[in-house]
């Protein structure tokens, strides 16, 4: 009887921190997944408002982080310093991109579009290789407070300040699109530029100011990123597509939607490598992706 | 206008000039081939291992006492050819299997080189080869590692350093002694991404551990350039094996180790297959927080004043940095392919060939940590080994397996941060 009992102990106990660490999985998923909605939320107003499918959004992203970066090796600064700066530098970029290249590839034909927009990616891209080199950057690991336990469960704290900034911008850009003046001047001009220019709204200023939110909470998203992820120039291509995959699913134009995607997509990854393998997860997203567009091609919380 | 024109003419007169120059010096020189990848994604490789070259013909050009017993070193140029100097014709393959061909013939047919050395990638390697070996000219090969490339049959190449097969042996080695030693080394789990290089060097390990007995009790294959790698680390910390082999390139080396340290990961010893934790930026980025880690290497600094001293230090001064396992690797095949034409004592493709098959050189003669240079029938180098670095200060590997050439003694269990 005896050795059966501590059989029995040592399974119970070996469930025990299964159970922790599956919960763990998804606690990780859903800080990933509000990563990937803070780094989404700028697409979905270009993409989504603008009907601009923006290539160099990842690259936006690389810029943000290596601005971060910058800040921290001249002014030994953590992302208090680096992610305002970066949200600025980048606005200022997104306003200069769309002057001197959106407003003009806007009046082509659609190839135009994307092709300029790959262009500046491209641009982007080799630029900071020329500058910085092809070699792996990363800021300090304790930058923003290290890790620390809750109820057993290990939170770092770099991650979890993008998870709340992720949540606060998506409220932010929520709020100013759906009960401000400005908000509502750039969906009208969204919808119709024509008649909105009819109703004294200027499309150029809304669509600059747009690209300037939009290109700012990139940057912002970078620079936060930057405090757990490598910096290297080819960053942009792997966290790109991750961003034009939850814009869709969260659906064209809605900033919550993106957040909700995120999460979503951040849990389901972390939960399929952890149960399935890491090589399935990107399989059983993009499988459920098509499934749920199938169904529900306008996504989430579009409106068709 | 006019004085443009003047200069242009002069610098035509130049180039005419050159050529006719170089046919009379031709009798006092050696000319090898060197194909590398000297520009696009492998560049870097390529510029590097051009760089190990050049050092390794300034050794051999010129007299270098202080290298003791290092062949070739001790008088200027090749003894058994009355001190004629070796020159290596460098040619850019671009990374491409076709590129290496047709670079591989025209060092052949135009340039007369009397052998040659690359490729770097596994897959120009072997095209590249295979013209050599059609025209009858040895080809040392010091840093592809596919197994295909000396089951061919041929008879012009040869292969000096060691194979995946040879790297799972050297992991296998070490980790029974570390087990006669006390570690805990039975449950091993390898962390594999899912490309060429990832999958062959993880199905590799895991049949050599098995003929030996030992089962591979987790495999975690991944995708490379992930964007998050927090599911797998988790993975490893639920089925605590003892030792983790990564296999990974420089992007996802840096997230596991980063991963590892936000969720307070520690296996008891990690052991990484080159690559990604051998990169210089790897250690500038998480050195610090991998501190303890194991990695694989053929090349080691070596105490102050030795031969592979004198030969960091010379590197380090040519190219500004630190001399890698790779770019050492295929510094070594320039070495043993010069010896062997010193030793012919002719310029004659067969009788090189020849003296490359009796070939034998001691671990004394060697700038890599290889029990020896014999090549078998099929022109692989039977005494190729390697060792186990580690990262002990978290800034600079140091060999610490096998025992001989060992500079500190192994320190487990992994330490991180």
């Amino acid at each position: 009887m005896r050795p059966n009992l501590i059989g029995r102990v040592a399974i119970e106990k070996n469930h025990g921190t299964m159970s922790s660490i599956l919960v763990q999985v998804i606690v990780g998923g859903l800080l990933l997944g509000a990563v990937y909605a803070l780094f989404s939320s700028g697409l979905t107003l270009v993409w989504g408002m603008m009907n601009i499918v923006n290539f160099a959004h990842g690259d936006f992203v690389m810029l943000g982080m290596y601005v971060a970066f910058v800040v921290w090796t001249l002014f030994g600064a953590g992302p208090w310093a680096g992610a305002p700066i970066a949200a600025l530098v980048l606005a200022t970029l997104g306003v200069v991109v769309y002057f001197g290249l959106i407003r003009d590839i806007m009046k082509g034909p659609m190839l135009a579009q994307i092709l300029g927009t790959f262009g500046l990616a491209l641009l982007l891209r080799y630029s900071v290789f020329w500058w910085f080199g092809a070699n792996f950057l990363s800021l300090p690991e304790n930058l923003v407070g290290g890790t620390f336990d809750i109820v057993g469960l290990r939170i770092q704290a770099s991650r979890l300040l993008a998870g709340v900034v992720a949540l606060l911008v998506t409220l932010g850009l929520h709020l100013l699109l759906t009960r401000t003046s400005l908000g509502s001047k750039m969906l009208a001009v969204a919808e119709d530029s024509t008649a909105a220019q009819l109703m004294g709204i200027r499309p150029d200023t809304m669509q600059a100011i747009a690209w300037a939110i939009a290109a700012g909470a990139t940057g912002l998203a970078g620079a936060l990123i930057a405090t757990f992820f490598y910096i290297v120039p080819t960053v942009g291509e792997t966290l790109g597509i991750v961003a034009f995959v939850t814009v869709s699913l969260g659906g064209f134009g809605s900033v919550p939607g993106a957040l909700v995607a995120g999460l979503l997509i951040g849990v389901i990854e972390s939960l399929s490598a952890y149960l399935i393998g890491a090589v399935y997860k990107d399989m059983v997203v993009y499988s459920l992706f098509l499934g749920f567009l199938w169904f529900r091609p306008q996504g989430l919380m579009g409106k068709m | 206008m006019i004085s443009k024109h003047f200069l242009g003419l002069l610098c035509a007169a130049a180039i005419c000039v050159l050529p006719a120059d170089h046919a009379f010096a031709q009798e006092k020189t050696v000319k090898v081939g060197a194909v590398f990848p000297l520009s696009g994604g492998s560049a870097s490789a390529g510029v590097h291992a051009k760089a190990a070259i050049e050092v390794a013909m300034d050794i051999i050009n010129n007299a270098h006492p202080e290298f003791g017993n290092f062949p070739l070193a001790k008088s200027a140029g090749f003894a058994g050819l009355g001190g004629a100097k070796v020159e290596a014709v460098f040619a850019d393959n671009q990374g491409s299997p076709a590129t290496g061909q047709n670079q591989t013939l025209r060092l052949i047919t135009e340039e007369k080189v009397v052998a040659i050395t690359g490729a770097y990638q596994s897959g120009v390697t072997l095209t590249a080869s295979a013209i050599a070996e059609k025209y009858g000219i040895p080809f040392v090969n010091g840093e592809s590692v596919a197994a295909n490339l000396t089951e061919r049959g041929f008879k012009w190449f040869f292969r000096v350093t060691p194979v995946a097969a040879d790297f799972a042996r050297i992991f296998f080695e070490f980790l029974a002694d570390m087990k006669a030693a006390g570690a805990k080394t039975d449950n091993v789990a390898i962390v594999h991404d899912t490309t060429e290089y990832g999958t062959s060097v993880a199905s590799v390990i895991a049949s050599v551990f098995k003929e030996r007995g030992q089962t591979i009790a987790l495999d975690i294959a991944y995708t490379s350039n992930a964007t998050d790698v927090q599911s797998q680390v988790l993975q490893l910390k639920e089925k605590k094996p003892d030792v983790v082999i990564m296999i990974a390139y420089t992007s996802d080396a840096i997230l596991y180790q980063k991963t590892m340290q936000s969720l307070d990961y520690k296996p008891p010893m990690i052991i990484a297959d080159d690559s990604g934790y051998s990169d210089p930026s790897f250690i500038k980025a998480v050195g610090k927080i991998s501190q303890g880690a194991f990695n694989r290497s053929s090349w080691s600094v070596g105490p102050p004043g030795s031969p592979t001293a004198l030969i960091a230090e010379m590197y380090k001064k040519k190219s500004g940095d630190d001399l890698d396992d790779t770019a050492a690797r295929a510094m070594q095949a320039f070495f043993v392919l010069c010896e062997a034409i010193d030793r012919a004592g002719s310029t004659e493709p067969a009788k090189i060939q020849a003296a490359l098959k009796a070939t034998d050189l001691k671990p004394d003669q060697l700038m890599m940590g290889y029990k020896g240079v014999k090549f078998d029938e099929k022109g692989q180098n039977m005494l190729a080994a390697g060792l186990i670095i580690q990262l002990q200060d978290g800034e600079n590997y140091v060999a610490v397996w096998p025992k001989a050439s060992a500079g500190k003694a192994p320190v487990l269990p992994y330490k991180g941060w």
